[in-house]
């Protein structure tokens, strides 16, 4: 099966047929390569097995999210295992990724055993170096100190930071904390005016990955899925040719384009979650146990600087 | 005879018992509240001064309870099925929410001039 949509940049929201088709219900990885700004994304499943190659790109890197070690309901009694496939998956990559970005939720309850775990399943991973942002699961309790002691000792203020790579400007930024009553995501006075300050001295063709936890995106305000104050950070990457935005949080894939930004959500390796409105709650989805490791999506993105469209091509695995 | 009439009432008796338990089960306790699907529930409670209220996670994701002032009520993260207890000592409206969640929003009207039976 194999969907094409074309964006519309000249509505806003989603159109819902291309939204339920972005979906895919749970997986165990998405591959990044860049080549000249432009950005590919592939599913993990698809270039392990010989049925993609990745563009040969000046950089690849992969995004992991949602790892929720500790959780044991029925949705998914193993996340370890369906971690360790995860980086199974990684390591089989025919070119290794530079590095991995882990995008939140890596425990489920913030306990210092679920994080050990999760550092010792990842020592298996031959791509070492791993750029973390906390998910709410990860600051429960503390207001995030662990987390910060364990993952965010060279960062700034709740664990936001950037750095580059190949020339490409990766921030990692911060917006499960300090949430407000009947608010989304929150990323504060703080953190916005880091990131203004952060962009000042870059030129506009610098490439711009911006990753964080929950959505820096309204995808589903009624379930909580976005960020209060996104509009504002993303106002200060409007200059820059392209801008890509990769969030975890809502345990599916999704994408959105808008501008010269590129929205996408990763799946989670733990369980998934409904598609919005399609459930009461976002609470954990259950589904066949051969469907929860087997079912995956492929997502390409055609991203070509100075273009006011593009196209994204999304391929939901049939079971 | 005596014997059978007695075995009768005592038959009846426990049938009114068990109706009774059955309703008393379907209903949630007046103090207690259900952490259900992403809700508080039920999202307004009134209580006299002086009740305790009990909250407990129903669901497979842990949540929290945090007044809006983020000083008066203050839970731990609530897993599956844990409980939190609040003492109301004082009269007036306690507005909250999940701090996980901050769209689970609830209400605990404590009423002055009643005491906790």
């Amino acid at each position: 099966m194999r969907d094409e949509i074309i964006h519309d940049h000249n509505h806003d929201g989603i159109d819902r047929r291309g939204f339920l088709k972005c979906m895919a219900w749970a997986g165990t990885g998405v591959l990044f390569t860049v080549y000249g700004g432009v950005l590919k994304s592939y599913g993990l499943d698809k270039v392990v097995s010989g049925q993609v190659t990745p563009a040969k790109g000046e950089l690849s890197f992969v995004q992991i999210s949602d790892s929720h070690i500790g959780f044991s309901k029925e949705a998914n009694k193993d996340v370890v295992g369906t971690l360790q496939t995860a980086i199974d998956r990684i390591n089989a990559l025919p070119t290794p990724p530079a590095f991995l970005l882990h995008t939140g939720d890596l425990s489920h309850l913030s306990k210092a055993a679920e994080f050990d775990t999760l550092d010792q399943v990842l020592k298996g991973c031959k791509a070492q170096d791993v750029h973390y942002v906390p998910g709410e699961h990860d600051v429960l309790n503390d207001n995030g100190k662990q987390y910060l002691n364990r993952y965010g000792k060279q960062t700034r203020g709740d664990g936001w930071y950037s750095f580059d790579y190949n020339g490409v400007h990766f921030m990692g930024l911060v917006n499960v904390l300090n949430l407000k009553a009947g608010g989304l995501g929150f990323l504060g006075n703080d953190q916005l005016e880091w990131i203004e300050d952060d962009v000042k001295g870059l030129g506009g063709d610098t490439p711009i990955v911006v990753f964080a936890h929950i959505p820096l995106w309204t995808v589903y305000p009624d379930w909580g899925w976005g960020t209060d104050d996104s509009a504002q950070a993303l106002s200060y990457l409007k200059r820059f040719g392209s801008v890509t935005v990769l969030n975890g949080h809502i345990h599916q894939t999704m994408q959105k384009v808008e501008g010269n930004i590129t929205f996408h959500t990763a799946m989670s390796t733990a369980f998934p979650q409904p598609a919005p409105g399609t459930a009461p709650s976002p609470g954990p989805m259950k589904v066949p146990a051969e469907k929860l490791r087997g079912v995956l999506g492929i997502t390409d993105v055609n991203y070509i600087q100075g273009k006011s469209s593009l196209a994204i091509i999304d391929s939901p695995l049939a079971s | 005879m005596k014997r059978i009439h007695l075995g009768y009432a005592g038959a009846i008796a426990l049938m009114v018992l068990a109706i009774h338990t059955s309703i008393a089960r379907e209903k949630p306790a007046s103090n207690e509240v259900a952490i259900d699907n992403f809700s508080f529930i039920p999202q307004t409670l009134t209580v006299p001064v002086g009740t305790t209220v009990t909250w407990i996670n129903r669901d497979d994701i842990p949540h929290t309870v945090l007044s809006v002032d983020k000083t008066t009520i203050v839970s731990p993260a609530l897993d599956t099925d844990e409980k939190f207890a609040y003492k109301f000592t004082v009269a007036g409206t306690n507005d909250y929410y999940c701090s996980v969640h901050p769209h689970m929003k609830g209400r605990i009207i404590v009423e002055a001039g009643k005491t906790s039976p």
